[in-house]
């Protein structure tokens, strides 16, 4: 699989917010706030389709994630507030208190998984 | 038994037409409340077993939390208060208070939400207006850099869209709707027109559009790298000049990205130049039920939004020094006090990782990441559910929230007056 770089915006969904009040412990939350959107040729480009575990990596820390296909430019990648998008995001602020939560380069890979190891 | 007119105090919307129905000791249903009020009255309007306190998860006595955590408190050289926004101002006032005796820092989640837009407030003025206006005036609504229908689902419905008003009988026949963003979000499908701009470059955009408005010439060469074209520039420049009573909503599309409160001025002082040729205003799309409040409590104590200093015993405000990612991230803050928010899971990871090092105190109507890790947890009152109070919804108006459930959990304002007296008497002042 191609290893890419994107840019990354997150922000809120309702899924998300719902999540926020029903229980961050619940799967909703963590499936709301554990995807990433891709453009088709991105994904094409990846070799990822919808369901695809992916490796993601910023200069401040890396997660995974599950890709899906969205309505989005080529370029970039979309994820949810939450636990994941914490991972990818730095602490520098510049003098604002506020980090960098948006336009964030990623370098997203799909995760191959082991199946010999599958019973 | 049924209560009308009952505020939803999820989101900055704070919609106050809420039918909330009680079965016993539960929330059942609230009627007219979108899928994010649903879900925050049904899980708050739950009864719950979580004790009042907890030291290090064991429960103890709402007494022996309030001397545990009064003492850690005023032990600590540099604590920090933080939260505060999904709260009352009447809590969100003793905490400033308490702030103020221990001489720490006090900050909110506006320093990760809409902090840039307050300095942009501070430096520049903000030509703002209520949703009341714009539900009965605006015949231009744009919204830059957010997507209300999945972040304040009634946003549209209820103040800026299809609302009808006095001077917009029609509602949403007698509107303009434009949204601009880096991506075709599902709020894209209400508007007229769409405006897709390249990521991080909402400063030029903003830039650009106050040349045009000032009556200056640009060649395309000077808006290349938008995303959008000088003719696209032109017709939106000439759409803001020629309406009757225009609105920008402003997201965190513009806050979150690259040149923050730099992007929050050129949004401000594009309206400033508008004035010259009709009315328009702007209103930041503010996320939590009450962070508006803590914004207009600690500017009304203080001088300043979020992010104030009382270490030389006088308030100082200085966004990267005082604010909570920067405090933590540098290890700075010695113990915490976190009021009704979830820094654990919404912190970058730095952050975070200091507030598991240091003694934290967290207050919550509910288990969160960040309880789980507070050294001293209680569990308090939902303001709007089990305790009144009053909150300011995104236009700076303050409403009054009622209980319609009673709890034998404390309210967050009668924990932190604990705190505040019980500090006060450690610190002998």
């Amino acid at each position: 699989m191609v290893k890419q770089r994107l840019t990354l915006i997150t922000g809120r969904s309702t899924r998300q917010g719902a999540g926020i009040s029903n229980g961050k412990e619940l799967p909703e939350y963590k499936e709301a706030t554990g995807m990433i959107d891709l453009n088709q040729m991105d994904m094409q480009r990846s070799g990822l389709n919808t369901g695809d575990p992916v490796r993601l990596t910023t200069d401040f820390g890396n997660a995974e994630a599950t890709c899906r296909l969205a309505d989005i430019p080529e370029g970039l990648a979309f994820i949810s507030f939450g636990p994941v998008c914490n991972r990818l995001i730095g602490s520098e602020t510049y003098a604002s208190g506020m980090p960098d939560s948006k336009h964030i380069q990623v370098a997203i890979a799909g995760i191959v998984k082991d199946r010999s190891r599958e019973t | 038994m049924q209560y009308d007119h009952v505020v939803c105090a999820f989101c900055g919307c704070d919609c106050d037409d809420i039918s909330v129905t009680i079965d016993g000791d539960r929330i059942t249903q609230a009627k007219n409340a979108c899928v994010l009020g649903k879900a925050w009255f049904l899980s708050h309007g739950r009864p719950s077993d979580l004790p009042v306190a907890r030291i290090e998860g064991q429960p103890v006595s709402l007494d022996e939390g309030i001397e545990a955590a009064a003492r850690s408190l005023a032990e600590s050289r540099y604590p920090l208060i933080y939260g505060l926004s999904s709260t009352s101002c009447e809590a969100q006032r003793k905490s400033v208070a308490l702030a103020e005796v221990l001489g720490g820092c006090i900050d909110c989640c506006t320093s990760v939400c809409h902090g840039p837009s307050g300095m942009a407030l501070q430096g520049v003025g903000e030509p703002t207006c209520t949703l009341g206006e714009v539900k009965n005036r605006a015949d231009l609504v744009i919204y830059w850099g957010s997507n209300p229908g999945e972040s304040h689902p009634r946003h549209m419905a209820r103040y800026a869209v299809t609302a009808k008003g006095m001077f917009i009988p029609k509602g949403r026949k007698d509107r303009t709707v434009i949204l601009v963003d880096v991506r075709r979000t599902p709020s894209a499908g209400a508007a007229d027109i769409f405006l897709q701009i390249n990521p991080g470059k909402d400063f030029e955009a903003l830039w650009a559009l106050q040349a045009l408005v000032n009556g200056q010439t640009l060649d395309s060469d000077a808006v290349s790298g938008i995303g959008l074209t000088l003719e696209q520039l032109t017709s939106l420049a000439d759409k803001m000049m020629h309406c009757k009573f225009g609105v920008l909503f402003a997201g965190q599309g513009l806050t979150q990205t690259r040149g923050k409160h730099f992007n929050t001025s050129a949004a401000f002082l594009l309206i400033r130049a508008i004035h010259r040729h009709t009315k328009f205003a702007i209103i930041p799309m503010r996320g939590h039920g009450n962070v508006t409040g803590i914004d207009n409590v600690l500017g009304w104590q203080t001088g300043y939004p979020f992010g104030v200093n009382f270490s030389l015993g006088y308030p100082r405000f200085n966004p990267g020094e005082y604010t909570v990612v920067d405090l933590l991230s540098r290890g700075e803050t010695d113990a915490a006090l976190v009021v009704a928010a979830d820094p654990v899971s919404s912190l970058p990871a730095r952050a975070v990782r200091r507030l598991s090092e240091i003694p934290m105190i967290a207050l919550d109507t509910h288990e969160s990441e960040t309880t789980r890790i507070a050294r001293i947890a209680f569990t308090t009152a939902t303001a709007g559910i089990h305790a009144e109070g009053t909150v300011y919804r995104m236009d700076n108006i303050p409403i009054r929230l009622r209980k319609v459930l009673s709890s034998s959990y404390p309210s967050d304002e009668e924990v932190i007056r604990r705190l505040l007296v019980r500090v006060k008497e450690l610190k002998a002042c």
